[in-house]
C-alpha cells in the first residue's frame, strides 16, 4: 500500500469507537483539542456485542462517575433505555445500583449521532494498522488505506478486536467482535514497539427469536415504577413509562447433561482456547462443570431493543458447537422450541499488560500514546468507558502542556479500577466489583456528583449552567444538615405517639433532629412531621443526600478517617526516574516488582504484592537521603 | 496490601527487658498524646505543658481497673528525638506490669513500633543527618527481618491454626454478603443480619477465650519476675539454687545493672521464673547491716511474685513482720524453711491467708513442687496447661486480638441499631483484616477468590 500524509493534522486522534473510544474522542474534543475519531465500522460505533444492558452493582456508580466528570455514557443510555431498575434497595445507599437495558442498536445510533455532531471532532472509517513513533514518542497513525495522520497524542482503544479469534466448536476463525473484520497488523506494531502483549477470553451467549420463546415458563422481571435517570442532568420528567420486561428461567439437569455429553467438543476444555477468561463471566459449560452440584442455573432473558425480536440468552454464554448450542436451549423450560438467530461464541484477543501504563494511561513504552478499555485487560462497557474517558482527558491535557489527571481510590470507583490495573496488572479480564473499592461508602452512586463535578468543570467538560445547578445543591443539602444539627425536636404528644406506635420509650427531654434521624425507623420524610420544613422546598436529591449524610454518619467518620491516612502516603511522591538498582537492602521480590511498575506515590508502592513495609520503609529513607544531600547541595 | 503505617502512632518499651527497676513505655505519633491520655488518670496530658513529667496512673479505660502508677513525660513535636509528639511512661512495676501497659496502648490506637522505627522515624523527619543514613536502612533490614523470623516463631502453631480458621470463617460469611451486593439477581442465599450477628458472637467468644490465655502466654514466652526476700539466713540461696538447678540445661546467668544483683532464669515446670535475689546471696558480714529490708523493698517493688522465706526453726521476727506487711498486696508465697529441722514457727501466728503458706525444705529438697502449684494457682486459670491449646504470647498479637474484638463490638452495635448489612460489613473486614496482620497473610484479592470459588455466579 502506498502511503501518504493527510494534510489534515490532529492534537488527539482516538483508534475505535467502541464505548472506551467514544469517550476519548468526546473529551478530548470538549476540551477544544482538534480531534479524530477512527474505527474499522462506523455501523459499529458504542456497539454492545454482548448484553443489551448499562449499570449494575460498581458498574451503575461508574456511569454516574462518567456524567459527574462531563462524559456520555449516562445521557446515551437515559436516552435509550428501554427498562430501568434499581438493585440493592434493601441495602445500605453504598451499594445500590441502577441498571437500565438498552436498545441496542438506538444506543450505537445516538451516540453515533452525537459525536457526527460534536464540534472539533471528525469521525471517520478506517482501520489503523501502525503508529508514527519518533524517539519513543507516538505523533500519529498511519490507515489500512495508507493515510498517515499526524496528532500530537494517539489513544488507542481497539477492544476485542486485536488479532481477535471467533470459536464456536470446532469452528474457530479470526475475526473482532460479532463478525466484524479483526485487527491484525496493529498488534504487530506493538509488539514491535515492545508492548507485552497478553492473550485474554471472553465469550458470548446464543440470541433467540422471541416469537418462539414460550414467556409463561418464565418469571417476569419488570422495570421499576420510580423514575430515574442515570445523568445528573437529564430530567425527571423524561422518564419511560413504556417499560419492556426481561424474563427469567433455569437450565436443569438434562441441560447440564446434554454438555456433559459433549465435553469433548467443548472448546474451553479440549484445550483449543488459550486465553484466560474471567471467573465472574464463566460460560454455561464452565459452571456446569465447576459447581457440579447445582441443580439448575439462572437465564435472563434480556430484549435486544423495541424494533428487533431478538432476545438475549443471559448467562448462558458458551462456545460449544452450534448443533449443542440448539440441544442446549431447547431442554430449558421455555426454550424448547426457540429458534437461534446467533449462536454463542468464545472471542480470543490480544491485550496490553496494563502494567505498562502510568495511572494517565499513557504508555510507559511510548510517549503521547495512551490505551484504554478492553485492550487494556478489562471486561465490560462501563470499564471501557471510564478509561475511555480518563485516557482522553489525559491526551487533552498533554497537548495543553497541563498536569495530568488521575483519580484516587478514595474519589472514583474509575480511580480504584486504573490503580488496581496499573500497580497489579490482572491475569483475566477485569471487571469492577463493589469488594474491590476500600471505601465504598464514599463511593456511593448518589454523591457521584458531589465527588466529581468540580473536577469536570475544571477540566472544561461540565458547562457553567449545570456547575451552578450543581453548588446550589451543594449549598442547599449543607445548610439543611447544619438546620438539623441546631434543631431539637421537642417531646410532644405527636413524637410520643410516633414512638409508642413503633413500641418505643416515649421522648422525655429534646432531642436534635440530627440525631433523631439517625434511628432505624426514622426517614426524613418522617423527621418533617416533627420539626418545621426547610425555609425553601427541597427536592429529593437534596434530601437524599442530607439524611445519607447524617444516619450514616459514624460509619462515613470511619471511612472519612482511613482516606486521610491514605492521602498522607499518595502525598508521598517517588521521583518518576528512580534508579532502585541504587536503593541498597530491598528485597529481591520487591526490587523486581519496583522496577517493574515504577509507582509514582509510596502508596502505590505499598499496593503492589511482594513489597513489604521493611521494602517501604527503606524507600523512603533512600528517598530522603537524596532530599538532605540535594538541599545540601543547593545550600 | 501492605498496611499503611507509616503515620501510625507507634509504642514499644524501650528499656532492656527484665533490667532495671523502671521500664519505660515510649509512644511517638500524631495520637501519642492522645492516645496517653485515653489510658491515664490523674492529671489530662492533653493540657500539660510540653517536656514537662507528670503524676499518673495508668488504668484499662474498659475495665477502669488500676495497672500501674506512673511518671509521664509529654513531649510535644518537633523538639524531640522522632519530631513527632512523643510520650514516655515510666512504669515501676514489673515485667507483667510493663507488658500490660504496652498492650494497653496498643488496644486504644498505638501500634506496636518495628525495631528501629523511632530511629527511622527521627531520620524521616530530618533529625537525623545524612551520614546515618546508610546505618539507618541497614538497622531497619536486619532488625525487620529478625523481628519477622520472631513473630514467626513466637506464633504457636496452634494459635496460627485457629487464627487461620477464624478467618476462613469470616471470609465466607464476607463473600456471600458481596456475593449478594453483586449479583443481586442471583438466588444465592441472602445473609441475613440474624446470621451475621450470630458469627459475630462466636467470634467474639473465641477471641475472649484466646485472650484469657494471653497473661499466661506471655509469662511462658518472657518469664516470671520472682523476687526472692527474707532476712538473712532464712535459706534463700538454698532455695534459688534448688529452683534454679531444678533444670540445669536452660539455667543462665544474667549479670543484672547493678552489681550486687543476680538474676537466674529457672524453669519450673514449664513456667520460667526470672529468679532476683538481692543481697542474700552476695550478703558479706561488714554489709549485712545495711542490707535487708531496704534492698528487699525495691526487689518487691519490680516483681510480678515474690517468694517470702521465712524460717520455720525461729519465731517470726520484727523484720519478718515488716517484709509479710510490705508484700501484702503482691502475689507471693510465704516460704516456710528449714521443714528438716524441729519446728518453732506457728504458722497461725503469721498474718495471711493460709493458701499463701508452703512448707519447706530447701537443703533436703522438699515442698518443692508445693511452690510450683501455688505459682500455678496464682498466675495460670488452667487453660494453658493443657496440650496444644493455642496460646497468644505477646503484646502485639494482644493488642490486635483487642481491636479485631472492638471491630466485633462495632458489628454487633451496628446489627443492633439495624444497620445494613453492607455498611456493617465494614467492621466485620476490619476484624478479618486485624486477625490476618497477626498471623501477617494477606494474599491478594482474597475475597474476591473466595467469592468466585464459593458462588457459581456470571453471564
Amino acid at each position: 500500500m502506498k502511503e501518504y500524509i493527510s494534510t489534515e493534522n490532529y492534537d488527539v486522534i482516538v483508534v475505535g469507537a467502541g464505548h472506551a473510544g467514544s469517550e476519548a474522542a468526546l473529551a478530548a474534543a470538549r476540551m477544544g483539542q482538534k480531534t479524530l475519531l477512527l474505527t474499522i465500522n462506523l455501523d459499529m460505533v458504542a456497539f454492545m456485542p454482548c448484553n443489551p444492558s448499562i449499570g449494575g452493582p460498581a458498574k451503575g456508580i461508574v456511569v454516574r462517575e462518567i456524567d459527574a466528570l462531563g462524559g456520555q455514557m449516562a445521557k446515551n443510555i437515559d436516552a435509550t433505555y428501554i427498562q430501568m431498575r434499581m438493585l440493592n434497595t434493601g441495602k445500605g445507599p453504598a451499594v445500590r445500583a441502577l441498571r437500565a437495558q438498552a436498545d441496542k442498536n438506538e444506543y450505537h445510533q445516538v451516540m453515533k449521532n452525537t459525536l457526527e455532531k460534536e464540534p472539533n471532532l471528525t469521525l471517520r472509517q478506517a482501520m489503523v494498522e501502525r503508529l508514527l513513533v519518533k524517539d519513543g514518542s507516538c505523533y500519529g497513525v498511519v490507515t489500512n488505506t495508507g493515510a498517515q495522520y499526524q496528532g500530537k497524542a494517539v489513544v488507542l482503544t481497539a477492544g476485542t478486536s486485536s488479532r481477535g479469534k471467533i470459536i464456536i466448536g470446532e469452528l474457530m476463525y479470526s475475526s473482532g467482535p460479532n463478525n466484524s473484520i479483526p485487527s491484525i497488523k496493529l498488534s504487530e506494531n506493538l509488539e514491535q514497539l515492545g508492548f507485552q502483549l497478553q492473550r485474554f477470553k471472553t465469550g458470548t451467549p446464543p440470541r433467540v427469536d422471541k416469537n418462539t420463546v414460550d414467556f409463561t415458563q418464565m418469571e417476569e422481571q419488570p422495570g421499576d415504577q420510580t423514575p430515574r435517570t442515570f445523568s445528573f442532568e437529564t430530567p425527571i420528567t423524561d422518564y419511560l413509562k413504556d417499560q419492556v420486561s426481561c424474563w427469567m428461567t433455569y437450565t436443569n439437569e438434562q441441560t447440564h447433561q446434554i454438555i456433559r455429553d459433549n465435553l469433548d467438543r467443548a472448546p474451553m476444555f479440549s484445550g483449543v482456547i488459550e486465553g484466560v477468561g474471567p471467573r465472574y463471566c464463566p460460560s454455561i459449560e464452565d459452571k456446569v462443570v465447576r459447581f457440579a452440584d447445582k441443580p439448575r442455573h439462572q437465564i435472563f432473558m434480556e430484549p435486544e431493543g423495541r424494533h428487533t425480536q431478538e432476545y438475549y440468552v443471559g448467562d448462558f454464554s458458551t462456545s460449544m458447537p452450534e448443533d449443542v448450542q440448539q440441544e442446549m436451549l431447547h431442554s430449558v423450560a421455555g426454550l424448547e422450541h426457540a429458534q437461534m438467530m446467533r449462536p454463542g461464541y468464545a472471542i480470543e484477543y490480544d491485550v496490553v499488560e496494563p502494567w505498562q501504563l502510568k495511572p494517565t494511561l499513557e504508555t510507559k513504552v511510548v510517549a503521547n500514546l495512551y490505551t484504554a478499555g478492553q485492550m487494556n485487560g478489562t471486561s465490560g462497557y462501563e470499564e471501557a468507558a471510564g478509561q475511555g474517558l480518563i485516557a482522553g482527558i489525559n491526551a487533552a491535557l498533554r497537548v495543553q502542556g497541563k498536569d495530568p489527571f488521575i483519580l484516587g481510590r478514595d474519589e472514583a470507583y474509575i480511580g480504584v479500577m486504573i490503580d488496581d490495573l496499573v500497580t497489579k496488572g490482572t491475569n483475566e479480564p477485569y471487571r469492577l466489583l463493589t469488594s474491590r473499592a476500600e471505601y465504598r461508602l464514599i463511593l456511593r452512586h448518589d454523591n457521584a456528583d458531589a465527588r466529581l463535578t468540580q473536577k469536570g468543570f475544571e477540566l472544561g467538560l461540565i458547562s457553567s449552567n449545570r456547575q451552578e445547578v450543581f453548588v446550589k445543591k451543594q449549598a442547599q443539602v449543607a445548610a439543611e444538615i447544619k438546620r438539623l444539627q441546631q434543631t431539637r425536636i421537642k417531646p410532644s404528644a405527636a413524637i410520643n405517639d410516633f414512638l409508642a406506635g413503633l413500641g418505643m420509650k416515649p421522648l422525655k427531654d429534646g432531642m436534635l433532629a440530627a440525631d433523631f434521624l439517625k434511628r432505624p425507623e426514622v426517614n426524613y420524610a418522617t423527621l418533617l412531621q416533627f420539626i418545621a420544613p426547610a425555609p425553601e422546598k427541597l427536592p429529593i436529591a437534596v434530601t437524599e443526600q442530607v439524611e445519607i449524610a447524617l444516619k450514616y454518619a459514624g460509619y462515613i467518620k470511619k471511612e472519612a478517617a482511613q482516606i486521610a491516612h491514605l492521602q498522607k502516603l499518595e502525598a508521598k511522591k517517588i521521583p518518576e526516574n528512580l534508579d532502585y538498582d541504587d536503593v541498597k537492602g530491598l528485597a529481591t521480590e520487591a526490587l523486581q516488582k519496583l522496577k517493574k511498575i515504577n509507582p509514582t506515590t509510596m502508596a502505590q508502592a505499598s499496593r503492589i504484592s511482594g513489597v513489604n513495609p521493611a521494602d517501604l520503609s527503606i524507600l523512603m529513607v533512600y528517598i530522603q537521603r537524596g532530599r538532605i544531600a540535594k538541599v545540601k547541595k543547593e545550600a | 496490601m501492605t498496611e499503611i503505617t507509616e503515620f501510625d502512632t507507634i509504642a514499644a518499651i524501650s528499656t532492656p527487658s527484665g533490667e532495671g527497676a523502671i521500664a519505660i513505655v515510649r509512644l511517638s505519633g500524631e495520637q501519642a498524646v492522645a492516645v496517653a491520655n485515653k489510658v491515664t488518670r490523674g492529671c489530662n496530658l492533653t493540657k500539660v505543658a510540653s517536656h514537662t513529667i507528670n503524676y499518673s496512673h495508668v488504668i484499662d479505660p474498659q475495665t477502669q481497673e488500676v495497672i500501674d502508677e506512673v511518671m509521664v513525660s509529654v513531649m510535644r513535636a518537633p523538639k524531640t528525638f522522632t519530631r513527632e509528639d512523643v510520650v514516655e511512661i515510666n512504669t515501676h512495676g514489673g515485667l507483667m506490669a510493663t507488658n500490660r501497659v504496652l498492650q494497653i496502648l496498643l488496644s486504644n490506637g498505638a501500634r506496636l513500633a518495628e525495631p528501629g522505627e523511632f530511629t527511622k522515624r527521627a531520620f524521616l523527619n530530618g533529625r537525623i543527618d545524612l551520614t546515618q543514613a546508610e546505618s539507618v536502612m541497614d538497622l531497619i533490614r536486619s532488625k525487620t527481618d529478625r523481628a519477622m523470623q520472631q513473630a514467626l516463631n513466637q506464633l504457636d502453631g496452634s494459635l496460627a491454626h485457629l487464627i487461620k480458621n477464624l478467618r476462613q470463617e469470616i471470609l465466607e460469611v464476607l463473600a456471600q454478603v458481596e456475593v449478594n451486593i453483586d449479583y443481586p439477581e442471583y438466588d444465592n442465599d441472602e445473609l441475613t443480619l440474624q446470621m451475621l450477628l450470630e458469627k459475630a458472637q462466636q467470634v467474639q467468644s473465641q477471641i475472649q477465650q484466646l485472650l484469657k490465655t494471653a497473661s499466661e502466654g506471655q509469662i511462658i514466652n518472657e518469664g516470671l519476675k520472682t523476687a526472692i526476700v527474707g532476712k538473712p539466713n532464712v535459706g534463700k540461696s538454698s532455695l534459688l539454687n534448688v529452683l534454679a538447678h531444678q533444670d540445669r540445661a536452660i539455667v543462665t546467668d544474667v549479670a543484672g545493672t547493678t552489681r550486687d544483683v543476680i538474676e537466674q532464669l529457672a524453669n519450673v515446670n514449664g513456667i520460667p521464673l526470672q529468679l532476683v535475689d538481692t543481697a542474700g546471696i552476695h550478703e558479706t558480714a561488714d554489709k549485712v547491716e545495711k542490707i535487708g529490708v531496704d534492698r528487699s523493698m525495691q526487689a518487691i517493688d519490680t516483681a510480678d511474685l515474690i517468694l517470702l522465706v521465712l524460717d520455720g526453726s525461729r519465731f517470726l521476727s520484727a523484720e519478718d513482720q515488716q517484709l509479710l506487711q510490705l508484700t501484702k498486696n503482691k502475689k507471693r508465697i510465704i516460704v516456710v524453711n528449714k521443714a528438716d529441722l524441729p519446728q518453732i514457727l506457728d504458722l497461725k501466728t503469721i498474718d495471711c491467708d493460709p493458701q499463701e503458706i508452703v512448707q519447706i525444705s530447701a537443703v533436703a529438697q522438699q515442698g518443692i513442687d508445693q511452690i510450683e502449684q501455688n505459682i500455678q494457682r496464682l498466675f495460670f486459670t488452667g487453660i494453658t496447661t493443657q496440650q496444644n491449646t493455642a496460646v497468644v504470647t505477646n503484646a502485639r498479637q494482644v493488642g490486635l486480638l483487642k481491636q479485631a474484638q472492638q471491630a466485633l463490638s462495632d458489628v454487633v452495635a451496628g446489627i443492633k441499631q439495624q444497620m445494613p448489612i453492607d455498611l456493617v460489613q465494614i467492621d466485620m473486614t476490619n476484624c478479618w483484616d486485624k486477625l490476618g496482620e497477626i498471623t501477617g497473610e494477606s494474599a491478594p484479592d482474597e475475597l474476591i477468590t473466595q467469592l468466585f470459588s464459593q458462588f457459581c455466579v456470571g453471564k
